[in-house]
């Protein structure tokens, strides 16, 4: 792996940036792995980057039905924020953001972790309280959260309209360690740093069964580019996880939902920020090469069509255009939809499964991204010690049998 | 926009519905009898399928009435829409 420097981009241009070679192999795929992670989105990369370089297990493969990060990786509103109410999220997604802190270091790739703010408004007495709890809440468990006055709600970000609209803005909670990242950047550089640690990527590998032996553990799969036998396999498939487990005879709880979201034409920044509102469903932020990226809710019927109604992104720049009156002339560029994958609770699942070899990383719903790294480092501790991290280990399947909910659901009262 | 046929009203806009989930899941007759895992598959497994689904709506915003749909999920399109308490058009081969 040629290493990435101030000086390396220098000299790339000066020779004209004719100097650029694949950043990583396209391998064939071997008979044998010692694992296999199922999905190449940026949970999945990652955990196969942190088998390698933490657990000394490189003859690992990541397959990959289309091309990397083509799937909820590069679909989501690259929003990071570990503002959770419940202790062990907040743990789990706070592990996340110190990560995000030293991810462009560690992989010698700039993910453009940008950490500007997370501001979440309050429109009404319950948000009031709502978020004041998550402030409290986060404050005791040594993560970051302040309560600002609409004053300084509107100090923080300049062009939110606190005053004459439907829902006034009543209050805010400000995560400042909060803020966004490059979503396609995270995928190719840990795609990148597991490559030139040993990884196999393989695109366009679609997995078509998971073979298991007669004592029921896992000893393969079967793929559009053939048989791969590995005895451990992690599975990161997001919207499409109930489809790839049921090949092993694994019913999950999770239902698989359309999430909409959408960018403007480019514009000079004029965000500061990113903003967030539960309470009128919206949230916006701009991305460095200027676009307003803005997230919709999801659709109301499961789907894996990866589109969704104008309905609902309509009702999202409503809420946008009464908040940020100066974004009305604004045209939107494009739009698209992810399938997302959620549980009762809307926490995740990361696990072993009742398969011996079997392991289930799903669940995120509406907010994987902020968790990759997180997620993908307690993944890989999972998967090569076949037990769990201690902050993945409430993330279970059996809590759902067992009643031990972490019902983010409940403290969020929308998608999150 | 969906536009889905209400077997009572017509066809009508998506926004008229209220989605009601996986149809055709039996609330345990003798709740007392249940175990944990057999109440928590009730509660919380569903099928999620990739392909043709059973599942209900509400007409919220005209009859007000429960009604199923057979839908496809890899296209949205509806196969069905069928009164409550009748079998599945297709014979009850969703998904199977």
């Amino acid at each position: 792996m040629r290493s990435f420097s101030g000086l390396s981009l220098l000299l790339s241009g000066l020779c004209g940036q004719r100097n650029w070679r694949p950043q990583w192999r396209h391998p064939e795929p071997k008979p044998t792995y010692d694992a296999l992670i199922v999905g190449g989105g940026g949970h999945g990369l990652g955990a196969a980057y942190y088998l390698a370089s933490e657990h000394r297990l490189s003859n690992v493969a990541v397959l990959e039905k289309g091309w990397i990060g083509g799937g909820n990786t590069g679909r989501n509103t690259t929003i990071i924020r570990s503002n959770y109410l419940f202790p062990e999220s907040a743990a789990l997604y706070d592990h996340a953001v110190k990560l995000w802190e030293d991810l462009s270091q560690a992989l010698n790739y700039n993910v453009m972790f940008s950490q500007r703010g997370v501001m979440m408004l309050a429109h009404t007495v319950h948000d009031v309280q709502v978020l004041k709890r998550h402030v409290h809440a986060n404050r005791a468990a040594g993560v970051d959260n302040e309560w600002l006055t609409p004053e300084e709600a509107q100090a923080f970000c300049p062009l939110l309209n606190i005053g004459a609209i439907r829902y006034p803005v009543v209050g805010a909670a400000l995560q400042r360690r909060g803020g966004t990242a490059r979503h396609d950047a995270v995928a190719w550089g840990y795609a990148r740093a597991a490559d030139a640690l040993g990884v196999d990527i393989l695109e366009n590998c679609e997995v078509t069964a998971i073979r298991r032996d007669a004592s029921g553990a896992v000893e393969g799969v079967e793929t559009t580019r053939g048989s791969i036998r590995a005895p451990r396999i992690g599975v990161a498939a997001a919207g499409h996880t109930s489809v790839i487990m049921r090949m092993a005879g694994v019913d999950l709880p999770l239902e698989s939902y359309p999430l909409q979201a959408l960018v403007s034409e480019p514009v000079k920044p004029v965000f500061p920020c990113v903003v967030m509102s539960n309470t009128i469903h919206a949230y916006i932020s701009q991305s460095d090469k200027g676009e307003l990226v803005i997230g919709a809710g999801t659709d109301a019927y499961t789907s894996y069509t990866q589109r969704g109604g104008l309905h609902i992104t309509s009702h999202a720049l409503e809420a946008i255009c009464e908040l940020f009156p100066v974004f009305r002339r604004m045209r939107m560029l494009r739009s698209w939809g992810g399938i997302v994958d959620l549980t009762p609770d809307r926490s995740p699942i990361i696990a072993k499964t009742p398969v011996p070899g079997l392991y289930v990383n799903c669940g995120w719903g509406t907010g994987g991204f902020k968790a990759t790294p997180g997620s993908a480092h307690v993944f890989a501790w999972t998967i090569a010690r076949d037990e769990p991290h201690p902050l993945n280990a409430p993330f279970t399947i059996e809590r759902f049998r067992d009643g031990d909910l972490i019902d983010e659901a409940a403290a969020a009262a929308v998608a999150h | 926009m969906l536009l889905i046929e209400c077997p009572y009203c017509g066809e009508r806009p998506e926004p008229e519905f209220v989605y009601g989930g996986q149809a055709h899941i039996a609330r345990p007759r003798r709740p007392a009898d249940l175990g944990a895992q057999q109440w928590a598959d009730y509660l919380y497994r569903r099928d999620n399928l990739r392909g043709v689904h059973a599942e209900r709506w509400r007409h919220t915003h005209g009859c007000g009435r429960f009604f199923n749909a057979l839908r496809d999920t890899t296209t949205d399109h509806f196969l069905a829409t069928y009164k409550v308490g009748e079998s599945p058009p297709d014979g009850g081969r969703a998904g199977r």
